[in-house]
């Protein structure tokens, strides 16, 4: 997808998905199979179910080089393990409130469903993700503070 | 008959009974008071109550599980001591809770503050507390600071002055000072952009010594030898002194208190350096409290919202894509 390259000078972003193995992923497969165009920014972690997402994967991602993450698990009620996604669904919402206080742009985060069937609403999700985090661009890394020279200090 | 010898009478009661009972005694300094442990009538001597009971004795409860225990609880105390009985980390049973009522704790930080241009805080001599007023002798002389400007910040917002759950109480419980947490914290931060929040957060992170004061001072953090920040596998935060792990482990110890922090400040406190990491769990907790309406730590039957679901969640709004 040119028009998304061309916000940012025609290079990709780090995008990290985490899907679950039932439904997303294979939304995400039959997306493939369906040969629907999607943006090739995204990276994705298969997991067994989104209630495995432990919201620190996503600030480990935030903070080492992700410019965005997605998360995606099977529709309410459709979860494979019955219940999964539910407690993944209240974990996530509490946790994106934290993103601003760190100063993190909270659109680099979203969550969503996908079901295996929905090859084209995966298209869109990650079409319309991918967008919304080119317009942020990429993401800031955490600096160091400059190193501290005792020699320099005492000389003064 | 004073508060601090009622409490001495019914430490001395519940002593036969357990094993020990947790209080405050006398710190390394006049400014400072310290955790206590009374295992015999005797220690119960200098046992202290009041503005310098500053540090959460509920921290200590989960190492005593399986025996039973004595403690003196502040309002705030009171809430980690029930968030732990409803999280099952400790057992109603094996606890004896004293409360009494509240008036506000001293901030350490802020009478050296406020005296450092009269001498060292290592030249006080003694502290004194009557009507309103703290009287602190440094280095001969004596001054005079406001206690409602000397004290710690969660008390000008604590709703809970009298332990929310006791088997004794001394004294008649207290009116909560009706002040509203209204986040005034929160709100100077959120004046900031993004960009200064998180060039602020890089700048006080840097200063962090990776001490793990704030988590060990955490009653809520249980996992004490276990805890993810040293697992090597997965790796969660790397040995390097880099500002980035710091701010990681911060986040760890933020999202793992999520719903289970019950503000009683004591990471913040112990920070050598000075770092306001209370800023991160208050955001989650002010978050858990619009999407589930709960405070952690008010009643033992209630369950951790992160540990329950509904079907239809009232309050989160999905993106509809
Ligand atoms: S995170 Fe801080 S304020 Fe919350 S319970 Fe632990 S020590 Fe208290
Ligand atoms: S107490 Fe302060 S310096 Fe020590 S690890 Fe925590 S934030 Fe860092």
């Amino acid at each position: 997808m040119s028009v998304l390259n061309e916000s940012n000078n025609g290079k990709e972003l780090r995008i990290v998905g985490f899907l679950c193995n039932w439904c997303s992923y294979g939304g995400a497969d039959t997306a493939g199979v369906g040969r629907f165009t999607q943006p090739t920014d995204l990276r994705i972690v298969r997991l067994p179910c989104s209630g495995r997402v432990n919201p620190l994967f996503i600030v480990k991602a935030l903070l080492n080089g992700a410019d965005g993450v997605l998360v995606s698990g099977c529709h309410p009620r459709d979860c494979h393990y019955a219940e999964g996604n539910f407690y993944a669904r209240r974990r996530l919402e509490v946790f994106k409130r934290l993103l601003p206080t760190l100063g993190i742009d909270p659109r680099r985060f979203e969550y969503t469903w996908v079901s295996a069937s929905e090859g084209q609403r995966w298209q869109k999700v990650v079409s319309e993700f991918t967008q919304q985090v080119h317009a942020l661009g990429p993401a800031k890394f955490v600096a160091d503070a400059p190193e501290f020279d005792v020699l320099k200090v005492c000389a003064e | 008959m004073a508060i601090q010898e009622q409490l001495k009478k019914m430490i001395l009661d519940v002593l036969p009974d357990v094993d020990c009972v947790i209080g405050w005694g006398p710190g390394p300094d006049p400014l400072r008071g310290s955790p206590f442990f009374m295992r015999k009538p005797e220690d119960v001597e200098s046992f202290m109550a009041g503005p310098m009971a500053v540090q959460n004795p509920a921290l200590f409860l989960p190492e005593y599980k399986g025996k039973k225990v004595g403690v003196v609880v502040k309002g705030c105390d009171s809430r980690s001591v029930v968030q732990l009985i409803s999280e099952d980390l400790i057992k109603r049973e094996e606890v004896v809770i004293i409360g009494f009522p509240c008036d506000g704790v001293l901030d350490v930080a802020k009478v050296e503050n406020a005296l450092a241009s009269h001498g060292e805080p290592g030249e006080i001599t003694a502290v004194e507390f009557s009507g309103g007023e703290v009287k602190v002798t440094l280095a001969g002389n004596t001054h005079s600071l406001k206690f409602d400007d000397v004290k710690a910040d969660k008390c000008g917002r604590c709703a809970v002055p009298n332990a929310v759950m006791s088997d004794f109480f001394a004294g008649i419980a207290r009116e909560a000072s009706g002040v509203k947490d209204d986040y005034e914290d929160l709100a100077a931060l959120e004046k900031m952009s993004l960009e200064e929040r998180f060039a602020f957060w890089e700048n006080e992170m840097s200063r962090c010594l990776r001490c793990y004061a704030c988590r060990n001072a955490c009653p809520m953090c249980v996992c004490r030898d276990h805890c993810v920040a040293s697992s090597r596998i997965p790796h969660w935060i790397s040995q390097a002194d880099s500002t980035r792990d710091k701010l990681m482990f911060q986040v760890i110890h933020a999202v793992h208190l999520a719903g289970r922090c019950t503000g009683c400040g004591e990471c913040q406190r112990v920070c050598p350096v000075g770092i306001p990491v209370l800023l991160l769990k208050r955001t989650l907790s002010k978050g858990v409290t619009e999407l589930f309406d709960y405070a952690a730590g008010m009643d033992t039957e209630s369950k951790p919202p992160l540990l329950t679901f509904q079907v239809e969640e009232a309050t989160i709004k999905e993106r509809n894509w």
